[in-house]
C-alpha cells in the first residue's frame, strides 16, 4: 500500500501560508456549525433524537445481514435489480457493465461519496465513460480536476473568484464575474442541457429501508431527481449500513440529518424511490469495500453508524484550519479519520493523529457515534503495529519516561519554564512545532504542585 | 461464493450481540398552531403559503398571480380551462419546456414546511423538478406536526415520492444562498380550507 503524497501535517502546513485565507475557512464552517446548534435547539426533543438514531443504528449493525436479505427480497419485488460488491473494483465493473450493456456512454451523477470512495469516475473515463457530476459543488471540485474536499460542502475551500475563473475558462461567463446568482444560473444552463441528454442517472443513497426495499435521496438542489427521473436506466449505489429497519425510522433519520449538516430543518428534497418508473430500470449496487472488517472491530465498528452529514467537520477545529484535502481521503475530518485507517493503514496512519482529542466531533454527532475516543484508540492500534513514523515514536517513549517518573517530570518542567523565560528565542523558533501559528503561553512562575505544596504548609 | 455470500457470511461472523430496537422511537407534536409553524417554517426558504377558500378562489387566485405566463400546466381538474400545456405526454422530456406547474399534492408538516408529493399525484415523476416555477395545493386539514406524524400517513409511500420544502436552492459558491439551481426557482403553497 502506498503512502499519500502529503502526509496531514504537511498539507496543513501548506494550508495555513495564507492566514486571512485560512481564517475565512475557519469562520465559514464555524457559521455553519452554529446554524446547526440553533436548529438543534428548536427541537426540545433534541437529545432524545440523537439516542433514537443511535439506537437504531446499533441495532442494524448487530442485525445487518438480516436486515440486508430482507432489503434485497423487498427491492426486488419492487422490480429493482440488487448487486453486490465486495470492493471498489468490483462495485466499479458492476457499473460499467451495466452502462455498456446499454450501449451508454456518457452518465449524469448526483453527490455519493461512495463512488469517490471507489474513485469511479477515474475508471469510468479510462473505460470510455464520461460522467457529469450535477451537484453545483461537485461538479466545481470535477472541472477543477480536485476531489470535493468536505462530504456536504464539496466546494467549501474555494472563493467566489476561484468559481468565476473556472466558469470562465469551462462555461464561458464574463470575465471577472463573482456574483453568485450569476454563476449558478450558468451551471443551471450548463447542467440542464446534460440532464435532458443523458441515458443514465446514477445516485447515492442516504437510508434504505428493510422493510419496503425503498431508497430515500436528499438534495437541495433537485440534481438527483433531475438525473433519475428522465434517465432509461437508474443506478443508486450504497455502503451497506445505509441500511435501516423500517419506514418509520426515517422520521428519526430525516429529523437529525439536515439540522445537522446544515441547520435546515430538511432538505429541499427527499425523494423516496422504491420501484422504477414504467419503462425505466433501477438498479442498486451494495458495496462492502473493508466495511465487514471495520464491523469485526469492537473499538472501531460504531463508526459504521454514520450518516454523512459532516457536523464533526463544521466542529473540529483541525479540520477547519487545515481544509479537507490535507486528510487524503474520500472521507475527511474527524470521522473520515477514523474510517480511513481501516481502508488502509499504512497510507491513512497519520489521520487518527490530525486532532486535538477535545471531544467536540461526538458531542455533535447526530447517531452519538465515540468518534475522538476512536481516534484516541486507532493510535494505540497504529502505532503497536508500526505505522507511526520513527520521530513520533521516539517523541511518544521519551514523554512516557518523563510521565512515569515524577521527580524527572517535575525538573523538566522548572527546566522548561525557565528556558521560556531566560532564553524564549530556544522555543519561540520555527524548529518547535507547537510555535506554528501560534504565539507560546507565558510560562508560570512556579507549577501548580509547588502552589499547592506551598500553600498547605501556610 | 460469489460476491452477495461473501459479504452476508462476513457481516455475519464479524456483527456485534444482538441489540433491540429503541422503546421510543416517535415524538409526540411539540407545535400548537400548525398552520402558523408550516407557514413560518417555508417563508424562511422564500415559499408563499396562501390561504384560499376553495377551487374557485384557487382559479381566481393562480390566474390572477401568472397573468402573461405561458406553458402553465395542472394537475387540478377546476383549473384545466386555464391550462395551456397538456401533460399527457409520453416522454418525460417533452416537459422541458414547462414554465409552471399548479399540482394537487397530499399533505404538508409543519416542523420543516415540506410537502408531500406522489405517484399517485403525477403522470411523470420529473414534473416537480423539470418545471420552471410550481405551485403545490393541499388540504389546510391536511397538515400534520412533525415526521413521526408524516410516517404515520405514510404506511405505504407508493412507487416513487417525495418531500419537497420549497424551491430548488444551492449555497455551494461561498455559502451564498442562491435560489433556483436545478430545480423548480420558485415554490407557492396553497392550502384549500373547505376541504
Amino acid at each position: 500500500m502506498s503512502k499519500p503524497k502529503m502526509d496531514h501535517a504537511t498539507a496543513s502546513e501548506a494550508f495555513n501560508k495564507d492566514e486571512n485565507y485560512v481564517d475565512w475557512h475557519d469562520e465559514t464552517l464555524w457559521f455553519v456549525r452554529q446554524k446547526r446548534d440553533k436548529a438543534s435547539k428548536v427541537l426540545p426533543e433534541w437529545e432524545a433524537l440523537r439516542e433514537a438514531g443511535s439506537q437504531i443504528k446499533h441495532y442494524v449493525l448487530s442485525h445487518l445481514d438480516e436486515l440486508l436479505i430482507q432489503f434485497e427480497k423487498n427491492a426486488q419485488q419492487n422490480g429493482v435489480r440488487v448487486h453486490w460488491a465486495s470492493d471498489a473494483d468490483e462495485h466499479n465493473a458492476i457499473v460499467l457493465d451495466l452502462l455498456r450493456k446499454h450501449q451508454i456512454t456518457q452518465m449524469v451523477k448526483s453527490k455519493s461519496m461512495l463512488t469517490e470512495e471507489c474513485h469511479m469516475n477515474e475508471y469510468l473515463a479510462a473505460n470510455g465513460i464520461e460522467v457529469i457530476d450535477t451537484d453545483l459543488g461537485e461538479r466545481i471540485v470535477q472541472l477543477r480536476e480536485e476531489p470535493p474536499s468536505h462530504i456536504v460542502l464539496p466546494a467549501i475551500h474555494l472563493k467566489k473568484k476561484d468559481i468565476g475563473d473556472l466558469f470562465h475558462t469551462h462555461l464561458g461567463t464574463e470575465a471577472g464575474a463573482t456574483d453568485p446568482q450569476y454563476l449558478t444560473e450558468a451551471a443551471r444552463q450548463h447542467l440542464r442541457d446534460k440532464f435532458v441528454t443523458r441515458r443514465a442517472a446514477l445516485t447515492g443513497v442516504n437510508f434504505a429501508v428493510a422493510e419496503t426495499g425503498g431508497f430515500v435521496v436528499a438534495t437541495n438542489e433537485g440534481n438527483a431527481d433531475m438525473g433519475a427521473h428522465l434517465a432509461d436506466i437508474h443506478i443508486a449505489c450504497m455502503g451497506f449500513e445505509k441500511i435501516i429497519p423500517k419506514q418509520e425510522h426515517l422520521g428519526v433519520f430525516l429529523r437529525l440529518l439536515a439540522r445537522s449538516a446544515t441547520g435546515q430543518p430538511i432538505t429541499t428534497y427527499s425523494s423516496h424511490f422504491k420501484t422504477p418508473r414504467p419503462g425505466q430500470e433501477m438498479h442498486m449496487v451494495i458495496l462492502d469495500n473493508n466495511r465487514s472488517v471495520q464491523l469485526g472491530r469492537p473499538d472501531f465498528r460504531n463508526s459504521l453508524k454514520c450518516i454523512r452529514c459532516g457536523a464533526c467537520m463544521n466542529t473540529c477545529p483541525v479540520y477547519r484550519r487545515s481544509g479537507g484535502h490535507s486528510y487524503h481521503n474520500a472521507v475527511a475530518g474527524p470521522i473520515g479519520s477514523i474510517l480511513a485507517p481501516n481502508l488502509d493503514m499504512t497510507k491513512n496512519a497519520d489521520l487518527p493523529f490530525a486532532s486535538t482529542l477535545c471531544g467536540s466531533c461526538s458531542n455533535v454527532c447526530p447517531v452519538k457515534i465515540d468518534i475522538h475516543d476512536q481516534l484516541y484508540k486507532w493510535r494505540q492500534v497504529l502505532a503497536q503495529q508500526g505505522h507511526v513514523p520513527k520521530a513520533k515514536q521516539m517523541g511518544i517513549k521519551a514523554m512516557s519516561v518523563v510521565l512515569s517518573q515524577p521527580r524527572f517530570y517535575q525538573w523538566s518542567g522548572r527546566i522548561g519554564r525557565t528556558l521560556m523565560r531566560s532564553v524564549p528565542f530556544m522555543v519561540n523558533n520555527g524548529l518547535n512545532p507547537w510555535f506554528k501559528q501560534r504565539e507560546m503561553p507565558e510560562p508560570p512562575q512556579e507549577s501548580f504542585r509547588d502552589w499547592y505544596v506551598r500553600n498547605r504548609q501556610d | 461464493m460469489n460476491a452477495r455470500e461473501k459479504i452476508l457470511e462476513r457481516i455475519k461472523i464479524n456483527k456485534p450481540e444482538e441489540t433491540s430496537l429503541p422503546e421510543v422511537s416517535t415524538f409526540p407534536n411539540e407545535f400548537a398552531n400548525l398552520q402558523e409553524t408550516f407557514t413560518e417554517m417555508l417563508a424562511a426558504v422564500y415559499t408563499e403559503v396562501v390561504p384560499v377558500k376553495n377551487i374557485g378562489a384557487l382559479l381566481a387566485q393562480v390566474t390572477d398571480r401568472y397573468q402573461g405566463v405561458t406553458n402553465r400546466a395542472t394537475t387540478i381538474d377546476a383549473l384545466m380551462p386555464w391550462a395551456d400545456f397538456s401533460l399527457t405526454v409520453n416522454d418525460p422530456h417533452e416537459l422541458e419546456t414547462l414554465e409552471l406547474a399548479v399540482l394537487k399534492a397530499e399533505f404538508g408538516v409543519a416542523e420543516n414546511g415540506a410537502i408531500w408529493i406522489s405517484d399517485d399525484h403525477l403522470s411523470h415523476r420529473v414534473l416537480p423538478f423539470i418545471t420552471q416555477n410550481l405551485a403545490l395545493v393541499i388540504p389546510a386539514s391536511s397538515l400534520v406536526g412533525n415526521m413521526h406524524e408524516a410516517y404515520q400517513k405514510l404506511t405505504d409511500t407508493s412507487g416513487w415520492g417525495c418531500f419537497i420544502a420549497g424551491p430548488s436552492k444551492t449555497a455551494d459558491i461561498e455559502q451564498s444562498l442562491v435560489i433556483g439551481a436545478h430545480g423548480a426557482r420558485s415554490l407557492v403553497v396553497y392550502l384549500l380550507e373547505d376541504q
